[in-house]
């Protein structure tokens, strides 16, 4: 047992070396953000490292220890979940209260010193049953071969049940907008139909007693 | 060496989230911008991207996937959503963009999926020489049936989402037309009425001296 976790722990270092996950530039100070919509109840884990451009190799430092990254969590009702300076790489997850658009923005908090040159972001999101880690859940729960297989079908099924309840619930929001169009145009038709007539005969009884005052008619 | 168990659970973590290789992300695309990733694949790996204009314009996006050689693998201009599936022909930075460089005003958001590589195996599946049991195959056939049916409810979702930002947009719009058009009723009404009366008045005016 020891063993294996030794071995997974040179595993890790072994893959933060190679860094395979996705990534994309930003200059430095600039906000990226990222929507994840998802159902509530469900975990999300952000993995992401950062890379200093060096112009005296005209590469990217692996790593930089004077660079943070300010991560920030946004929930549907734009409450911040979480807001906090992290180091150069980091993990962070979170778990969903509300069903919605939550928000993840990230930014370097780098100072004047080194702006206007580009980071490098290995970013990676996974959302609901891909981040849940089934090496680490056969070791835990000493599930066979056959078990793990039908514990991640479970939670596959899971997933898509949550995502089926969240469907619902957002296609009523969608319904109640459509139908609060639907009011609104039915309203403000009669309303501008009243309007229009009360407004006509304002006019004409106005300008025919003004007429009639002047004595041109 | 002791490791307690939430640090082991971290670093499995860690290890499974930079492992598998496929990632979702929606991001806002501003108008008249550019925005590229990268991915490293290696020789003879299938990989597949995926995408989907959610809001913003007419919903299209230009979309441009550039090989390490800068040759262009699959370029698409004002595409509402599309699928595409690679394979690597060279090991090496693979570079996805977006671009809304044609729109001046609109402003997107974007969800791309890329998957690169099968799926990363069940730890201990796999491992054993022995033939699949016919629980096993089954096992096997239900996981790739739901992974089908998570991808077809993402492309629903977004769908809707499309759908309901569209109804919301037109409903705020409705309003504020409404508005608008009800006050400049009232408005020309009261013009109308003095520019008519002064027509006719004794004083001399504006209007009649023309």
């Amino acid at each position: 047992m020891e063993i294996f976790k030794i071995s997974s722990l040179i595993a890790l270092f072994i893959v933060f070396d190679v860094t395979s996950a996705l990534y994309f530039h930003i200059a430095e100070g600039e906000r990226k953000c990222f929507i994840e919509e998802i159902p509530d109840d469900t975990t999300v884990i952000v993995n992401y490292k950062v890379e200093l451009y060096d112009p005296r190799s005209g590469g990217f430092m692996p790593s930089t220890p004077g660079i943070g990254m300010h991560v920030e969590v946004r929930d549907p009702d734009d409450k911040m979940l979480m807001s906090r300076v992290y180091s150069s790489e980091g993990m962070i997850s979170f778990t969903s209260v509300k069903p919605g658009e939550h928000v993840i923005c990230m930014y370097s908090n780098s100072t004047s010193w080194f702006s206007g040159s580009q980071l490098r972001v290995h970013l990676d999101i996974q959302v609901g049953e891909h981040a849940v880690d089934y090496a680490n859940v056969a070791h835990k729960d000493k599930l066979t071969e056959l078990q793990l297989r039908i514990r991640q079908l479970l939670d596959q099924v899971h997933q898509i049940t949550k995502e089926q309840s969240y469907q619902r619930h957002r296609e009523e929001r969608f319904r109640q907008t459509s139908e609060s169009t639907n009011q609104r145009v039915l309203w403000w038709s009669l309303l501008q139909t009243g309007v229009l007539v009360g407004i006509g005969y304002w006019q004409m009884r106005h300008l025919k007693s003004f007429f009639e005052a002047k004595k041109l008619v | 060496m002791y490791i307690t168990p939430l640090v082991t659970t971290i670093l499995f973590t860690l290890i499974h989230g930079i492992f598998s290789k496929s990632v979702e992300l929606t991001f806002e695309l501003p108008d008249s911008a550019v925005e590229c990733f990268f991915q490293d694949i290696e020789k003879n790996t299938s990989a597949a991207l995926e995408y989907q204009v959610i809001t913003g314009g007419q919903y299209d996006v230009d979309v441009k996937i550039e090989g390490p050689n800068k040759q262009i693998i699959y370029q698409q201009q004002k595409m509402q959503y599309d699928s595409h599936q690679f394979t690597a022909q060279q090991t090496g930075i693979y570079k996805v963009c977006f671009s809304n460089e044609f729109s001046t005003f609109s402003h997107k958001l974007v969800y791309m999926e890329l998957n690169v590589g099968p799926e990363k195996p069940l730890p201990g599946v796999g491992e054993h020489a022995t033939v699949l049991t016919q629980l096993e195959t089954s096992a096997e056939e239900i996981h790739s049936a739901l992974n089908r049916i998570i991808d077809h409810q993402t492309h629903h979702r977004l769908r809707e989402a499309q759908g309901r930002k569209r109804a919301e947009d037109l409903n705020e719009r409705v309003f504020w037309w409404s508005m608008g058009e009800t006050l400049a009723i009232v408005c020309v009404t009261f013009a109308q009425v003095m520019v008519l009366k002064n027509f006719f008045s004794d004083r001399p005016t504006v209007y009649n001296r023309m």
